[in-house]
């Protein structure tokens, strides 16, 4: 950013001569030749034929939920406004019909989300800070083996963690699904998190020490306040992954009400009354709210942490 | 000790839930306190106690997972007597599978490149304009949402009711369909196109995270690059192709890589929109049918090494790309 300054100055012969005022008149400059280039009707044109196309499926299905079951069985969402009639029944059959029975589900996708965010993040952070700051015999094969393991598709160890879950007598518990999760968020997040920590300055730590600080006070007191940002980039990226995951659900929770989360609901919702769509779509949004507002509230972080860990799998 | 495993009520769950937490909290404070003594503790037991439980769990439920699925594609169907190679012979010779096969390929060649593609213009569309935000907002928004979701919100768009007379279309694509006077299809049940449909909501999900990473690669091109272009007479879709695409070159091949792999192991989508019927299964997908449904253990293992091996290449590239992007940053 610095080095571009001066430069900029140089070239810039219209803009006052001399530094940040010089780059701010070539910010508005290049701000505007993008307008006369947007100005152009068809570019524009695509870009909002293009927001629309993506916005559309969502939205139809949004006013649909919230139709009554005659009109959408009877019409399309686009006739909305020939007869606006709206209602929440769908939402409150959803969530408290005894055969959807969506708030059960909430509750578990709570409940499995919770644990499964904390421990995976916490155990990351004793690692990275392992790997960071203590000198150990293997240090870096071991890392390279623990980032080598990102590798790994979930689908390679389900079987055999349900065989040895199911012999442990888990099988069907909350426990089993917070131990995959947590297991396997872990290889990214070490990583992730040990990329932040690597770039702490050497000598706060070091002061640390020879103030006669032990490596977990370091870690409490010195490191895990610098490392917020990052800590909340990654939660809010293993929040979205665990709360929309089926496919762990599903293997180690199957359908139960006792245990499945809310994907594992819709999904099968999908399969067994697929035509019920004032349930279906009421049900989607249900499924659907807590990652929307999350992402709407957070969405820095959130772009943050998804493109951090983008490479889960 | 059923107490600590079973849970029915909604309070029983949340207590559960703190036991869990708390459970976790004490055993690591525990071993944390027990190495915080400065000197006195040699460092091999105080690097232990923070990384044993991560090489714990990493070794119990991920590398002995991995090795006995390797092993596990070499048995037979129930998991017990040895058969070589057979499963993967099966595989790549049987027609059920050439076409899971198939689908795989169109799905990894066709989301990455169309999804970079519409995210890189979109990007390009609406960098520096005065809705940038709210552009960008509504493109990545798909990304919060479950594929579940997705797949429940793109089911909607082909529904299909039948064409006869009183009956209306109530999925926008079919309606389109009638305006246009033409009839109505059954999007999900023909095959093969049926597969470009659910092509199509991945494509519609990923597009979002390829316009959002070239999005920042496009604004940090340095400002004098494109001024100078811009004096040698270069606009719009020369500059585009000769200024733009060549400087975010890293960030697209990283998005491309990562897009094929989260793509290879797609499975809520098929499964939620066709289950894998009418000819739309793809690998990830026919694991899990394999393994939980049909119960042919050693198929199922054979299916997940294969996503596996497929993957490798794609990280390995991936990271490589990862590492240059950062340098040129």
């Amino acid at each position: 950013m610095t080095a571009a300054i001066p430069s900029t100055a140089l070239v810039d012969s219209d803009a006052p001569a001399k530094g940040r005022t010089g780059r701010l008149g070539r910010m508005d400059q290049r701000a505007g030749i993008a307008r006369a280039r947007l100005a152009r009707p068809w570019t524009s044109l695509l870009a909002v034929v293009l927001a629309i196309l993506w916005t559309i499926p969502t939205f139809g299905l949004l006013l649909t939920s919230f139709r009554p079951r005659s009109e959408i069985r009877t019409s399309g969402w686009w006739t909305f406004l020939q007869n606006p009639e709206t209602t929440l029944d769908n939402y409150t059959e959803v969530l408290f019909g005894s055969g959807t029975q969506f708030s059960t589900f909430f509750v578990n996708s709570v409940v499995i989300t919770i644990p499964a965010v904390v421990i995976p993040i916490s155990l990351a952070l004793l690692a990275a800070y392992a790997f960071a700051w203590i000198d150990f015999k293997g240090r870096n094969i071991l890392f390279v083996a623990v980032f080598a393991l990102q590798v790994v598709p979930i689908q390679v160890t389900l079987i055999p963690l349900l065989t040895q879950y199911v012999q442990w007598g888990l099988s069907g518990s909350f426990w089993t699904i917070w131990l995959s999760h947590s297991i396997f968020a872990l290889p990214l997040a070490i990583f992730l998190l040990h990329n932040f920590m690597k770039d702490i300055p050497k000598s706060l730590v070091e002061a640390a020490r020879v103030d006669g600080a032990g490596h977990v006070t370091i870690f409490f007191r010195v490191l895990l306040p610098l490392l917020t940002p990052a800590i909340a980039s990654f939660a809010i990226f293993q929040f979205l992954w665990v709360w929309n995951d089926l496919l762990v659900a599903l293997t180690f929770a199957g359908g139960s009400p006792d245990v499945a989360p809310l994907t594992v609901r819709v999904a099968e919702l999908a399969g067994t009354r697929g035509a019920q769509w004032h349930v279906l779509s009421a049900g989607a949004f249900i499924a659907m709210i807590v990652p929307l507002v999350v992402f709407l509230m957070l969405q820095r972080f959130f772009v943050r942490g998804l493109l951090a860990g983008s490479v889960k799998g | 000790m059923d107490w600590l495993i079973n849970a029915g009520s909604t309070g029983h769950k949340f207590v559960l839930m703190f036991v869990a937490i708390l459970l976790f909290v004490v055993v690591m404070g525990a071993i944390l306190l027990a190495v915080d003594r400065p000197k006195r503790v040699p460092g091999w037991v105080v690097a232990a106690a923070f990384l044993g439980p991560t090489v714990i769990g990493l070794g119990f439920g991920l590398v002995y997972p991995g090795l006995r699925t390797v092993w596990g594609s070499l048995l037979d169907s129930k998991g017990k007597d040895y058969v070589g190679l057979e499963n993967y012979v099966r595989v790549f010779s049987e027609d059920q599978f050439q076409t899971v096969l198939r689908n795989t390929l169109m799905w990894v060649i066709l989301v990455p490149l169309l999804a970079t593609l519409i995210g890189l213009v979109y990007a390009v569309l609406v960098d520096r304009t005065r809705f940038e935000y709210l552009a960008k907002t509504l493109i990545f928004l798909p990304m919060a949402i479950s594929m579940v979701g997705a797949g429940i919100i793109w089911k909607f768009v082909y529904e299909f009711r039948p064409d006869q007379p009183g009956v209306n279309q109530i999925g926008i694509l079919n309606q389109l369909l009638v305006w246009l006077g033409l009839p109505p299809q059954q999007f999900l049940l023909s095959e093969p196109a049926n597969t470009l449909f659910l092509i199509a909501v991945m494509i519609w999900i990923q597009t979002g995270f390829a316009m959002t990473v070239l999005s920042a690669a496009i604004k940090a091109i340095p400002d004098d690059i494109v001024e100078a272009a811009r004096l040698d007479g270069l606009h719009g879709t020369k500059m585009f192709r000769f200024i733009t695409v060549p400087s975010i070159r890293p960030a697209l091949v990283v998005v491309v890589t990562t897009i094929a792999m989260g793509t290879l192991k797609v499975f809520d989508i098929v499964r939620t929109m066709t289950g894998g019927n009418f000819g739309t299964s793809v690998v990830a997908n026919e694991f899990y049918v394999q393994s939980f449904r049909i119960r042919d253990l050693g198929l199922g293992a054979a299916l997940a090494v294969i996503l596996f091996v497929l993957v490798i290449p794609l990280v390995i590239y991936n990271v490589r790309q990862l590492r240059i992007a950062e340098e040129i940053r």
